[in-house]
């Protein structure tokens, strides 16, 4: 599974441009499901038949990144951002376009230096001398370019958000043997920017049962803010997000199978954020819906860290649920 | 190009939830040009023009039909009206204007304190919207709600007009001032591409309650159920002058915008390229807008059921959701040439759902 999370942290998928990301898995879960279809919105649903239940996983391919607003004379660019990106991590921070040109993330001056700087301050530099030099156009998008570290039992990458879910969606259909329901894996797009691909997704798929896979912040890091969640300690079972509650029959029985099956767990109640849950939970006249988080530290910033240990869980958990009785 | 229909587009008052008198206008000006009229309950304008049957395709053209403005919620003794925003205003383009007032056009001031008994610190703050008040005259409570009951609306008062080398004829040019460009100047677009038959069958949606959250939209998409979309805008232009070498927004002059990502959708790649390599070969010129500003009713429509390729396209106005916008009639033209021309080249097939058939 490390393998697979690199290769998918490694690759560019800002929301809105998921090709490279959804072209890779669709290579990783080749032969692995008995239907893969893609839809308007650019979501990748492999189906693996079965006369049980109808069951949708989600984890969303794409990431956060930076979209060019404008060119100057110099040949600096000027950078709107795609999903929540935290401006304090930028300054000195490496992009990377689609088309594999870097740049470095740089300041102008700032009178003062107590305060954040604000995101209209910076600019990219890809070394163009002039406007001229620029290849790139208005409208463009970059990811955060950072190269996935393989510290052992613990990783850090961009993009874990979400590529860590779509591993574990990946590693579980691999793993998945005589599961008796329908199973749609969703890799979702555009969740950074509003949920966007799950929302038609899930319209589509029109599911009995729905599951997010996503990753969740922790709070075991000095003065982090209050979150039970631990780099760790297993699978994380949501509770409650920034959007949604999860249905209680499905925590329910998150928890019975993860005790059943000794895989370690921890329950999670996030106060600010949401996944593809929240409109998976509200699509068409309602869906029964519940999250698996893997835990995971500096979240939106080049550097998310996540125990492997965790992911394994995950996975262990997602295909307990599978290969069992799923009545709620 | 008929200018004398973007007056009276720009002249008829329909802020959110009070479109009826712009529907009225563009049914009268519709029937008989296109195959179908009809209205939603939510109150959307949908005009059917039959394709000639070579492209399978249903598409969907959007321009709202609502505009920012105001609504009544109460009267003070002295006669005076109290009021809030209807969609989004900045309450610094309201100080002294004057408004028409209900479906009766009752004129009415927004009234501020003379010069004489203001101090230099209440010149310096900007008075907020609860602050105002709509002045017609009435002498007392009774008098000014009788006239303007409590979810009245209230429109700017800004006649259109023309500011420079204005030449009428079949290729008008110069700009143009007027109120609710934004998006009435769609509104103009969707009219004037409507006249002619395309290879698919064309939906143009006129929607209502764009400006409250994209409300008309969501509901004519679900029910239109169209397999692409365009979002017709008048959308925000800046390209006032700047110390800095900074981005406009996009620039008056310049063409017509294309929509890759704002705050409400990321354009379909496919049908920006279909906008981008169409005006390259037609030789219309056309801008990008400026990311992540505003929302369009691409944001609904794009959403709607299993999802619809969507993309917005612009004329730029400027000074939108005040009592004056300004445009150019030349970026108004060449959007009416680029959207006909790339509905055009439009392939009729269209794979939305791509099935891969990799049945193992």
């Amino acid at each position: 599974m490390k393998d697979t999370l690199k290769r998918l942290t490694e690759a560019f998928g800002p929301s809105g441009s998921e090709a490279q990301v959804r072209d890779l898995i669709r290579e990783e879960i080749s032969g692995l499901a008995d239907n893969v279809t893609e839809d308007a919105l650019g979501n990748l649903v492999a189906v693996k038949k079965g006369s049980g239940r109808r069951v949708m996983l989600a984890a969303h391919m794409d990431e956060i990144g930076l979209i060019i607003s404008y060119i100057d004379e110099k040949g600096f660019l000027r950078f709107g951002t795609i999903g929540g990106v935290g401006t304090l991590g930028l300054l000195g921070t490496r992009v990377r376009f689609a088309d594999g040109t870097v740049g470095v993330i740089g300041m102008e001056k700032q009178d003062d230096r107590s305060k954040v700087p604000d995101r209209a301050s910076m600019y990219i530099d890809i070394g163009a001398r002039n406007r001229d030099e620029v290849h790139l156009r208005v409208g463009d998008v970059a990811c955060l370019d950072r190269p996935f570290v393989d510290g052992g039992s613990r990783v850090m990458a961009k993009a874990m958000d979400d590529r860590a879910g779509c591993a574990v969606l990946i590693e579980a259909m691999r793993r998945l043997d005589d599961c008796p329901h329908e199973v749609h894996f969703a890799f979702t797009t555009q969740e950074e920017v509003g949920l966007r691909g799950a929302t038609t997704c899930a319209y589509c798929v029109e599911p009995e049962v729905a599951i997010a896979l996503d990753v969740t912040m922790t709070g075991d890091t000095p003065k982090a803010p209050m979150n039970a969640v631990s780099l760790g300690q297993g699978a994380a079972i949501k509770v409650r997000d920034g959007g949604m509650l999860s249905h209680p029959a499905i925590k329910d029985l998150m928890v019975r199978r993860a005790e059943e099956n000794g895989i370690p767990y921890q329950l999670e109640v996030l106060e600010g954020g949401t996944t593809d849950a929240r409109v998976m939970q509200t699509s068409r006249s309602g869906i029964p819906t519940g999250v698996i988080s893997v835990p995971c530290r500096y979240v939106h910033t080049p550097s998310e860290m996540i125990e492997m240990a965790d992911a394994e869980a995950c996975v262990n958990l997602v295909t307990a649920l599978l290969v069992n009785d799923i009545s709620l | 190009m008929e200018i004398s229909f973007l007056q009276e587009l720009s002249e008829a008052r329909g802020p959110s939830g009070f479109e009826g008198e712009v529907r009225d206008l563009l049914a009268r000006r519709l029937r008989g040009t296109v195959d179908d009229l009809s209205a939603d309950t939510i109150g959307n304008l949908i005009a059917f023009r039959k394709g000639s049957g070579a492209s399978p395709l249903r598409v969907m053209v959007s321009a709202h039909m609502d505009e920012v403005g105001l609504m009544i919620v109460g009267a003070e003794s002295s006669g005076f009206l109290r009021f809030r925003a209807i969609g989004g205003i900045d309450p610094r383009v309201l100080v002294a204007k004057r408004v028409l007032v209900g479906k009766d056009r009752i004129p009415g001031i927004l009234g501020v304190k003379p010069v004489h008994l203001t101090e230099a610190s209440e010149r310096r703050n900007v008075i907020k919207i609860e602050q105002l008040y709509i002045d017609m005259g009435a002498k007392n409570k009774e008098e000014a709600l009788a006239a303007a009951p409590v979810g009245e609306f209230a429109t700017f008062d800004t006649p259109f007009s023309y500011l420079e080398g204005h030449e009428l004829g079949d290729h008008p040019h110069g700009r143009v001032a007027g109120k609710a460009f934004d998006d009435r100047v769609g509104c103009f677009v969707l009219a004037s591409i409507l006249d002619q038959e395309y290879p698919f069958d064309l939906y143009g949606v006129f929607t209502v309650q764009e400006e409250v959250g994209l409300r008309g939209a969501q509901v004519a998409a679900h029910a239109v159920f169209p397999d692409l979309a365009f979002a017709l805008e008048g959308t925000v232009c800046d390209d006032s002058p700047k110390e800095d070498d900074l981005s406009p927004t996009t620039a008056l002059g310049r063409g017509p915008a294309i929509t890759i990502a704002d705050a409400s959708v990321i354009s379909d790649r496919r049908l920006v390229d279909l906008l981008i390599d169409t005006a390259v070969a037609e030789g219309i010129p056309y801008q990008i807008k400026q990311p992540n500003i505003g929302g369009t009713d691409a944001g609904a429509i794009h959403l709607s059921r299993e999802g619809v390729p969507s993309v917005a396209l612009a004329v730029p106005s400027r000074y939108i959701h005040s009592p004056e916008s300004v445009l150019d009639l030349t970026d108004l033209e060449n959007t009416i040439k680029l959207l006909r021309a790339a509905l055009g080249r439009l392939p009729s097939t269209w794979n939305t759902r791509q099935d891969q058939g990799r049945n193992q």
